[in-house]
């Protein structure tokens, strides 16, 4: 494949002025992504008509969006790990083993260990993207709704290694997500759902809103609770880099990860709140033989960043191949492109390589800034949690307040996101996990309507789902990762019995 | 003598009062609401008429966008009846998509008089696209195809059911001689997943607008049969009949057009008016438009407000007909 786009690129990604700009980049996408309820989306919005004014080159304004895209990546990890409310959309699943780290006085190596993962997850994706964007273009065309239901199928199948020590109430979780993932227009039949004529209801919960309540609200109420029962919370920051054994022990769930993350990124259904979901089930129920994960396991704690970083350059395949956005993010960056009067289409390469040569290169020159940046930061990240708690519990609910609002422009957002926080809380205490209300808010929407979309094609003959060959892989999977543990764990069990016997 | 005296004075009067009335209206913080995400089609809207009046100079200041997203600008329809109902200085996006949804009473509790319509400034086409290895080359063909076997054809649009992709694949199964009600509608989520539907084979037609589109057609992955417009459109799309010419009664213009609150004063009301109608003659204006992949549609004030009424009754048969 002709790779002379990409040297083009790196000669107009290095640039001192590029350079610059992708520095900027990688500074406000770290920020917007580690400030809950704002993501990379807002940071785009927020700057896309400040560098438009500025009369910024359009391949600039490309590489200062996607700095800001993947620093959000990166930046999403820092608020789920120190105190247990996630960033971003990606870095929901970061929180359930990076926050116990962070509890157990290791908030400086989680933090430090998932900048490594970030890296590894954001390089791979960036050669991914350079090396094989054309073939994997056929990827993305290649589902179709039966395909992406199979692929909940499959992400459902994973979901049973989150059965803690309490499956009924995992499974009571889950399937409130589910419920709450109905609420909204029905897009098969047109009609709105538990909208009680509420047109702010029409589009559905809000994730950002789910999430910001579930997590930030909860959490803040649990600190002021313990606060007032007199238990202090024990702060140590611990080592600012990470072990090297850790690193080693994290290898193949990384590189497994990141290829997780990048396929899912390159198909534009699904997003990196999926992906990282994915890779985090997955390797705990290929890894997880000592019931760890979810108690401060670093493998935990790098497969959903080395995801959701991968899929955040995976998400440029469709939008540079195709000419169609791989995500949300990549939706904007192509409207963008249209205030720089270029349409953006299939023949984006061969009309204007320049700037996607300059984009692709700027992710591997972005990806090394943004290593470079998070790691000697790690030692002020973590300064977080020295902030004593009368600054602590009104600055999370500040920042969730003004960044709720900030996305929606609407005070009922904020009322909703009390609530769902209010009812969190109450869930917490009573033993009831969050993720799996957010996982099965996140997969149930995805699947209900890709089940429907189906059927509408096929005319509800459910044959379909077994019509192509992404199809039978994708069953052929999901009965893999229902199965094999069960019988990797027996076969341990056996070992151990009979070396008991000798 | 007389006469010719007191109507000169009369201009004169006049002329100043207009040009005092348009000074002192100029709105001291200009703002378009987008009632979507950045990016999307409201936001496209806002732009226009933000770089539109700055270039022209019918503004000193910068305008800005603010995003409000939900239910295809049922959010901010409801937050400019309810909140902003006598600012004279936000203008909103809206579209033929709204005038749809105001058809289907899915605007809340509020109809098409809720606010003043201010007018339109450009407009886009639906099309009917198939993939490009698809057999069907004209309408006609397509329409007799459908006839033929009406279950094998599944419908892909970029909005729900209720939406204007849905009510053009609608109007194509109209046209077969077919129940819109028992089409094969497969809702997607924007036109960049109608694409890859048609480019992966999985549904045969996809209806969408023209400039979303376009690229893809001149780039070979995907055909546009017909553009719902009046006349042939200018540009890439010259050589694609329209429906009209292929014999079928089907058109389907997506116009984008601004609103203000019900009680915004007739000063600043026409204040943007004449800011429109200013800026919209100018050859800047037209590049703008055409840099936004939107073709000529101009209809203020009064003319304005008709259509949107015209439109919204013309939908709720429409819709009736439909199922909805």
């Amino acid at each position: 494949m002709n790779l002379e786009y990409l040297w083009q690129g790196f000669a107009v990604a290095l640039t001192g002025q590029n350079l610059l700009i992708g520095l900027i980049g990688c500074f406000i996408g770290t920020l917007v992504g580690a400030l809950p309820a704002i993501g990379p989306i807002n940071g785009i919005a927020l700057l896309l008509p400040i560098a438009y004014t500025m009369g910024l080159p359009a391949e600039s304004t490309m590489i200062l969006l996607a700095a800001i895209y993947c620093g959000a990546e990166y930046g999403g990890r820092i608020s789920s790990i120190l105190l247990n409310v996630p960033g971003d959309a990606g870095a929901v699943m970061t929180a359930m083993d990076g926050y116990p780290m962070a509890r157990q006085g290791r908030a400086g190596e989680a933090l430090a260990l998932s900048g490594i993962a970030s890296f590894v997850g954001g390089i791979l994706g960036s050669i991914g993207l350079a090396l094989f964007a054309p073939l994997l273009a056929g990827l993305a065309i290649g589902f179709g709704p039966a395909e992406y239901f199979v692929l909940m199928m499959f992400a459902f199948a994973t979901l049973g290694s989150m059965v803690g020590s309490y499956p009924a109430k995992t499974l009571i979780a889950c399937t409130l997500g589910l419920m709450l993932a109905t609420v909204g227009l029905d897009a098969t039949s047109g009609a709105y759902r538990f909208t009680f004529n509420e047109p702010e209801l029409g589009d559905g919960i809000e994730f950002v809103v789910l999430v910001i309540g579930l997590f930030s609200i909860s959490e803040a109420l649990i600190i002021l609770e313990n606060q007032g029962r007199g238990m202090t919370v024990i702060r140590e920051l611990g080592r600012m880099t990470a072990r090297m054994s850790d690193i080693v022990k994290c290898t193949g769930t990384t590189l497994r990860s990141s290829l997780i993350g990048f396929v899912i990124g390159v198909l534009p259904g699904t997003g990196a709140s999926v992906s990282s979901a994915i890779s985090y089930t997955t390797a705990k129920r290929l890894s997880d033989t000592e019931g760890t994960f979810g108690k401060g396991d670093v493998r935990g704690l790098a497969a959903p960043e080395a995801a959701n970083n991968a899929t955040a350059c995976g998400a440029f395949v469709p939008m540079l191949t195709l000419g169609v956005p791989g995500s949300g993010t990549t939706a904007v960056m192509l409207g963008a492109l249209m205030l720089y009067n270029i349409q953006p289409g299939p023949m984006l390469l061969t009309e204007r390589p320049e700037i996607v040569g300059g984009l692709v290169a700027s992710l591997f020159v972005g990806n090394l800034i943004l290593l470079a940046l998070n790691l000697p930061l790690v030692q002020i990240f973590a300064r977080v949690l020295t902030v004593p708690n009368w600054l602590l519990v009104p600055g999370i609910l500040v920042l969730s307040i003004v960044g709720v609002y900030s996305t929606h422009s609407s005070v009922f957002s904020i009322f909703l996101m009390m609530s769902i926080g209010m009812v969190g809380w109450l869930l917490r205490k009573a033993g009831f996990e969050m993720a799996p209300i957010i996982l099965g808010f996140v997969l149930g929407r995805l699947m209900e309507v890709n089940l429907r979309n189906a059927l509408a094609i096929s005319g509800g003959d459910p044959s379909i789902l077994f019509s192509s060959t992404i199809c039978n892989l994708l069953w052929v999977l999901a009965a893999a990762v229902a199965i094999v543990p069960f019988y990797l764990s027996r076969r341990s069990r056996r070992r151990k019995m009979l070396m008991a016997a000798e | 003598m007389k006469q010719i005296f007191s109507s000169a004075l009369f201009g004169v009067a006049m002329a100043t009062l207009a040009f005092t009335a348009s000074a002192q209206a100029e709105p001291t913080k200009p703002e378009c609401i987008a009632g979507a995400k950045p990016g999307g089609g409201f936001d496209l809207t806002c732009r226009l008429a933000a770089n539109a009046l700055l270039e022209t100079k019918q503004i000193s200041k910068p305008m800005a966008v603010t995003y409000m997203e939900g239910g295809v600008g049922a959010v901010a329809y409801n937050h400019v009846i309810g909140k902003r109902g006598k600012d004279g200085n936000v203008i909103t996006a809206a579209s033929s998509g709204s005038a749809l949804f105001l058809a289907q009473g899915k605007f809340g509790r509020y109809d098409e008089n809720a606010v003043r319509w201010l007018g339109a400034l450009g407009a886009d086409y639906g099309v009917l696209v198939v993939a490009a290895d698809s057999p069907y080359k004209t309408l006609g063909e397509l329409v007799e195809a459908y006839k033929a076997d009406p279950a094998s054809f599944a419908i892909a649009g970029g909005g729900a059911v209720g939406s204007q992709d849905w009510m053009k694949g609608s109007l194509l199964a109209k046209a077969a001689g077919q129940e819109p009600k028992s089409m094969r509608y497969v809702a997607l989520e924007g036109g960049g997943a109608v694409l890859t539907a048609l480019e992966g084979g999985h549904v045969k037609v996809g209806s969408g607008d023209a400039a979303e589109m376009v690229k893809h057609h001149v780039a070979g992955k995907v055909r546009i049969l017909a553009v719902m417009s009046p006349e042939r459109l200018p540009g890439d799309l010259a050589d694609v009949p329209t429906a009209h010419e292929q014999g079928f009664d089907i058109d389907w213009p997506v116009w984008r057009g601004y609103y203000v609150g019900k009680d915004v004063s007739d000063a600043d009301y026409d204040w943007w008016l004449n800011a429109f109608k200013k800026a919209s003659e100018t050859s800047e204006f037209a590049e703008e438009r055409k840099a936004r992949g939107l073709f000529e549609f101009t209809l203020l004030g009064k003319d304005f407000e008709e259509r949107v009424k015209a439109d919204v009754a013309r939908f709720k048969i429409l819709a009736k007909e439909a199922g909805m």
